[in-house]
């Protein structure tokens, strides 16, 4: 009987949170308009998850670039394909993993941060304390953070491609001598700007939403405890990767899946 | 919009930084990585080609003359009535003098690499126009049935 009882909360506590997940996401955009009219505060929370992410999402692209090059290389080669080593590369990384690791990135950097923010933000009441002073902390300091978010991935995103890119060129055509017009060659021939670029972009916009969505939700959804924030940016860090790893298969299979 | 807003003159610096750099990565990516020329051609006209076997021909597969590339394959299906493959393909408008005697054929880059549609110019006065059909043309060679016809011919020579 207990068991029945435990499984029956467990399932009320799942739905009662993803509907709380829900309404707060419809409070948020119903004062979206605020991120326009006091552009400064996005301004501002650019700086701090864009700008902050840049170096780590910078050198990750730089080795993911690297890696993919070296050992697309060494499975090419077998089959006399190595000129193929520059669309391996650039497809790879503008259609999966340029906007998957970009933004699962961001969630571990910076996704982190603003929920431990907003999180205590609540518990030592500031929140509240905004309220009393008749300013709306939903419009005041979620929505500049949400919508800061939203534009920096695809920023990020496209950084990292770009890195990514020129990476694989130096391993490709400096260590592993395949010749550099070849290279770009087929990246030239292979990579559709909207097929795969703009899809990418796409990709990047929706993940940016959902892990801003999500860190901000759980910053104001924290139990107002040091161990409720600790349990709350965990939860950011983890729900963040996998919605932004599950969605991406999703969005692969519509956009590229579909038997046209 | 005033610096103490935005927390001063360094974070507004570092964001125009941030934002310039999205956007050069995206002409980067856009002009150097993928192709614009390789885009869809829009502003092109349509002409149909109908073959017996397209073999791996795909969607988007370049369409030249003389090697270069002057359109591409927009549509694919199967004619109802002739079971032949129907191609449509996009031509770019400003090659606009090809004569309606042109043929058409498949051919692959290299042995083993992707298909295209290769036009040879005829010699007719008039032009091909949008929504017009090309008669002439070759299938794509299945390897597998030139090998197989190769072996069928070499074992009848054998039986005589």
């Amino acid at each position: 009987m207990n068991a029945l009882a435990a499984i029956g909360r467990f399932t009320l506590g799942g739905v009662y949170h993803l509907g709380r997940c829900g309404v707060f996401l419809c409070t948020m955009l119903a004062v979206i308009s605020h991120a326009w009219r006091r552009f400064a505060l996005v301004v501002r929370q650019l700086y701090f998850a864009g700008v902050m992410t840049l170096l780590i999402t910078l050198v990750a692209g730089l080795f993911v670039g690297m890696v993919l090059s070296l050992q697309g290389y060494y499975t090419l080669v077998n089959y006399g394909g190595e000129s193929a080593l520059g669309l391996l590369v650039a497809l790879s990384l503008t259609r999966e993993l340029g906007p998957v690791l970009a933004a699962v990135l961001f969630t571990g950097r910076a996704g982190s941060a603003i929920t431990a923010e907003i999180g205590l933000m609540k518990a030592t009441d500031q929140l509240a304390a905004m309220e009393m002073m008749a300013t709306d902390p939903v419009a005041r300091v979620v929505v500049p953070r949400f919508v800061a978010g939203v534009l920096a991935v695809p920023i990020l995103t496209l950084l990292f491609n770009v890195v990514g890119v020129l990476g694989g060129y130096y391993v490709g055509t400096v260590q592993l001598g395949v010749d550099s017009g070849v290279y770009w060659a087929s990246m030239q021939n292979g990579v559709d700007v909207f097929e795969d670029i703009g899809n990418g972009i796409i990709k990047s916009f929706v993940f940016g939403f959902v892990v801003s969505w999500i860190m901000v939700f759980e910053g104001c959804d924290t139990e107002p405890t040091a161990e409720g924030i600790s349990r709350a940016t965990t939860r950011t860090v983890v729900v963040g990767s996998l919605s932004v790893l599950g969605l991406d298969y999703i969005l692969t299979a519509l956009m590229y899946g579909g038997i046209s | 919009m005033s610096n103490t807003a935005t927390g001063g003159r360094k974070i507004e610096l570092w964001v125009g930084v941030l934002v310039l750099g999205g956007l050069l990565s995206l002409g980067f990516l856009a002009f150097e990585v993928g192709n614009f020329d390789n885009a869809r051609v829009r502003d092109g006209y349509r002409v149909y080609a109908d073959f017996q076997n397209i073999g791996g021909l795909t969607l988007r597969a370049p369409v030249a003359v003389a090697g270069v590339r002057i359109g591409q394959v927009t549509g694919i299906t199967l004619s109802r009535d002739s079971f032949n493959a129907r191609v449509e393909l996009t031509i770019a408008r400003h090659y606009d003098n090809l004569p309606v005697d042109s043929s058409a054929s498949i051919f692959t880059k290299g042995l083993l690499g992707a298909q295209y549609v290769g036009l040879e110019p005829g010699s007719d006065e008039e032009f091909l126009g949008d929504g017009d059909e090309i008669e002439f043309t070759n299938s794509s060679v299945v390897l597998e049935q030139l090998i197989g016809e190769l072996l069928f011919s070499k074992a009848e020579e054998a039986a005589e």
